[in-house]
């Protein structure tokens, strides 16, 4: 698998989206640091960029990339490998290489700006690890979408609606239900609704860790309760690494049984 | 070599493979027919583990295919179609290969025979359907395995490459390899092979040598004997 990692990977560093990538978000870091001149305030900025663009990549890259590697992955198919090592082995390369795009782009412009000397330290690294997780999730999710469907188009489409439900539609659900139940006591719907989104469930980890929870009111009070304990946070890591593990499961399961 | 029980594959509603039972000599020279669609491309991809057949049963050496991957390492194929992943040069898909599979490879003598030496620093998607196919056949050559299948490996070669193609052919099974090949160039076929293997609708129809189908169809030329199955099986 490690072969196939790494051709996966020098493939990637070939290609152009990988630096434009890299260079947005060295943009936006340099932009929201140097010209803002406030770090917990570019923190939330980026968070909000984090949480909605990060999915949006991951699912695009991951669909193209699979859609577009189709020759080479047919190539390796007749070769002493594993199927399973194929699969994986691209599905890190894409996951591992817009990580890093994610966390040099921004890593870099903070490092200048003196991170390791703030106590926004933790801050900066939950917003980096949540946006790995993100990376991680959406390109699995994309994996799946592309093996299951042979038409690109189809596949496009449903990876950018996956996208797009998970991002936008969710929460919208979510706040109408808020709405039409508010005669109930809510707070444990809306804890585990939002334990099931992995991008609400990345957004609370980070807000909290902000401690600009106050904003969220008397849900946030319950959400800062649960997830400031040991088990809030082993429950949403765990949760977090579900959302990696099932799709990857999935991506073995489907690849064993497809045929080329 | 490889020996095949009762193999099905159906994709979707179509039944491709129903049945097949097939067993290759030690050594020479097989060549797989059949009319479009009659299964040939499933079977061999059946065989390398591509294809994931419903119901029955491939062994090659007498170890079974199913869920296994190390086998591929005793087995040479070339597809019916050369996709190259197309920002690779020639040059760098060659070592990759060679890179993954560990092997001592014989790729210079494969690229100075095919003439490919001006082709190695160009980018694959730049190639033409002939140096492509050329490529093909140099990766698929290189490791110089038991078992070699090859997927219509006549197509878009110029006469001279398709001679010296022949030739290497001849000399792999003069190393007492086992050769499988599908082909529609049928002097082609008569003039290698030692088996002929008929598919028709998804099973074995007819499976002898070329001698032999002349004398079952009654026809001198070896075309018409094959024209002669097809349609007094209206296929």
């Amino acid at each position: 698998m490690l072969k196939i990692l790494k051709y996966s990977f020098y493939d990637l560093s070939r290609s152009l989206w990988s630096y434009v990538y890299f260079f947005f978000y060295l943009l936006l870091g340099v932009v929201l640091l140097f010209l803002n001149n406030d770090l917990s305030n570019a923190v939330i900025t980026l968070m909000n960029v984090i949480i909605i663009l990060v999915p949006l990549i991951g699912t695009i890259f991951g669909v193209m990339y699979f859609y577009n590697s189709r020759e080479f992955t047919e190539l390796l198919l007749a070769q002493p490998v594993r199927r399973s090592s194929i699969f994986l082995g691209q599905y890190l390369g894409v996951a591992i290489s817009l990580s890093a795009s994610l966390i040099l782009g921004l890593g870099l412009p903070f490092v200048i700006y003196g991170i390791f000397q703030s106590g926004a330290i933790w801050d900066f690294a939950s917003l980096l690890i949540s946006g790995v997780f993100l990376t991680f999730i959406f390109t699995a999710l994309a994996f799946n979408i592309a093996l299951s469907h042979e038409n690109k188009i189809k596949g496009f489409g449903l990876a950018i609606l996956l996208w797009l439900f998970l991002a936008v539609v969710y929460d919208g659900l979510f706040l109408l239900s808020l709405v039409y139940f508010q005669d109930y006591p809510l707070d444990k719907f809306s804890l585990v609704a939002s334990m099931l989104n992995p991008i609400d469930l990345s957004r609370i980890l980070i807000l909290l860790k902000l401690d600009i929870s106050a904003l969220l009111g008397y849900t946030g009070a319950v959400f800062k309760q649960f997830f400031g304990t040991g088990l809030g946070a082993f429950t949403s890591i765990a949760v977090l690494t579900l959302w990696v593990i099932l799709p990857v499961w999935r991506i073995k399961y489907i690849s064993a049984k497809k045929d080329f | 070599m490889v020996n095949i029980t009762n193999l099905h594959k159906k994709f979707g509603p179509l039944v491709v493979l129903n049945g097949l039972n097939l067993k290759t000599p030690e050594s020479g020279i097989v060549a797989v027919l059949g009319p479009n669609g009659s299964g040939k491309t499933t079977l061999i991809k059946s065989i390398l583990g591509m294809v994931v057949p419903q119901k029955g049963e491939i062994q090659i050496n007498g170890e079974r295919v199913k869920k296994h991957w190390n086998y591929r390492k005793n087995i040479d194929y070339l597809p019916q179609i050369a996709n190259f992943p197309g920002n690779l040069k020639v040059q760098e898909l060659i070592d990759m290969i060679k890179d993954l599979r560990g092997k001592e490879a014989r790729d210079q003598e494969l690229i100075d025979l095919f003439k490919l030496e001006p082709f190695l620093e160009k980018k694959l998607s730049n190639l033409s359907g002939g140096s492509k196919q050329k490529v093909n056949l140099v990766l698929c050559f290189m490791f110089d395995s038991p078992l070699i299948i090859l997927d219509e490996p006549t197509s878009g070669l110029d006469p001279v490459s398709l001679i010296r193609l022949r030739k290497l052919i001849q000399r792999e099974k003069e190393k007492g390899k086992t050769i499988l090949i599908t082909s529609h160039i049928m002097n082609f076929v008569e003039e290698i092979s030692d088996r002929i293997v008929f598919l028709l609708e998804g099973q074995i129809y007819f499976n002898g040598t070329v001698e032999e189908l002349k004398t079952s169809t009654d026809e001198k030329d070896f075309e018409h004997a094959i024209a002669n199955i097809l349609t007094e099986n209206h296929a």
